[in-house]
């Protein structure tokens, strides 16, 4: 793989330290792995691993209580479990900043993933969120940017959307 | 229910002479009403939703705030909905992090139906198998009391569970109006974006 196909989460990492997230709140996900290992070695991150999505939601709130800005990592598939939860943002207008990779869009081998991943735009419309759509690796910075703004500078919910283009295929027999 | 000790009394117990550092965060329902019976506070953050958030909000808070304490104070029915939480929770560790339940072994918001605690589902055990350092059961007034002076110095990460008589006295309603709740309560403590 060349360079500039594989340093985006680099890119979508130094865009978390210059907005000051001071905490990351994940539930696993083979394509935030390299972001959730850059958020672990730095020391001015507390990571939260998360049992589902959800927990995310309302520890950035916390956060926001009391001070912190909190970023939140997840799949396509953890949307879903988020829905009711995001009452709690859109009730009080927490910031609540999303980085969500997809499943079930572009060369998908499971076919489990297609219900979830197919309705993530319309979800996040109906909640409320701005959507961030990146398919290109030079687009990630950008969108990243726009979207912190958008989220911490008006306490709104912002989904930066990694496409499944972006993220590349999952290989299933090796 | 005999043994059980009364809500109001209890939350009014474990918040009597309260630091000015501590922060509360109830659960919706009941012990949102408990909260707000004892007396209104600013660093108060009184739930109206958000079914099974309120141990993720404390978390999040307790690891934003360290110098100041947190105690979430929620019923039953709102911890199992959130027990993954506990897993969460008992990793991180917050020295300055409580989480209290009042368990009445019911749903009062909804008509009285049984929780699963009332069917043997063990609270504390779940807390310590999630590797919470502290759990306690506390069941009569001195337990109460010790609670009390425990959350105004925590050292290490806390669970209790409070047995509560199953009634539900007259509705206390404090402020619902989210943006106000986080904005009062921000103001308190001085927080700027």
């Amino acid at each position: 793989m060349n360079v500039q196909v594989t340093d985006w989460p680099d890119k979508l990492f130094a865009t978390l330290k210059r907005a000051g997230i001071a905490q990351v709140g994940y539930v696993p996900d083979a394509g935030h792995s390299r972001l959730i290992e850059r958020c672990r070695a730095d020391a001015g991150i507390r990571d939260v691993v998360l049992t589902t999505e959800e927990e995310g939601v309302a520890l950035a709130a916390g956060a926001w209580l009391g001070g912190e800005r909190a970023a939140l990592l997840m799949q396509s598939s953890g949307l879903g479990n988020c829905i009711n939860m995001f009452s709690l943002a859109r009730s009080c207008r927490f910031p609540l900043l999303m980085i969500i990779t997809m499943r079930g869009e572009w060369e998908e081998f499971n076919p489990w993933q297609v219900p979830m991943g197919s309705i993530v735009d319309p979800v996040l419309k109906l909640c409320e969120a701005e959507v961030y759509r990146v398919t290109r690796p030079e687009e990630v910075e950008g969108a990243a940017e726009r979207a912190v703004q958008h989220v911490f500078g008006d306490e709104r919910i912002g989904a930066i959307i990694l496409s499944q283009q972006l993220i590349g295929k999952k290989v299933w027999v090796k | 229910m005999s043994g059980r000790l009364e809500r109001r009394a209890a939350m009014a117990m474990l918040l009597e002479d309260r630091a000015d550092d501590l922060l509360v965060v109830p659960g919706l329902g009941s012990t949102t009403y408990d909260l707000a019976a004892a007396g209104d506070d600013p660093k108060n953050f009184y739930l109206w939703g958000a079914m099974g958030g309120a141990a993720m909000i404390g978390l999040g808070l307790a690891l934003a705030q360290p110098q100041k304490r947190v105690a979430v104070i929620t019923g039953d029915g709102e911890m199992l909905m959130g027990m993954g939480a506990l897993a969460t929770i008992g990793i991180q560790k917050p020295a300055n992090l409580a989480i209290v339940v009042f368990d009445n072994g019911v749903y009062g918001e909804t008509g009285m139906q049984p929780s699963h605690t009332q069917s043997g589902v063990d609270l504390v055990g779940v807390a310590r198998g999630c590797g919470i350092a502290t759990c306690l059961e506390v069941a009569d007034a001195a337990g109460l009391r010790d609670l009390g002076q425990r959350l105004k110095r925590l050292r290490e990460t806390l669970f209790a569970r409070v047995l509560i008589e199953a009634n539900e006295p007259p509705r206390v309603l404090p402020e619902r109006d989210g943006t106000v709740l986080k904005q009062r309560f921000r103001a308190a403590l001085g927080v700027k974006a």
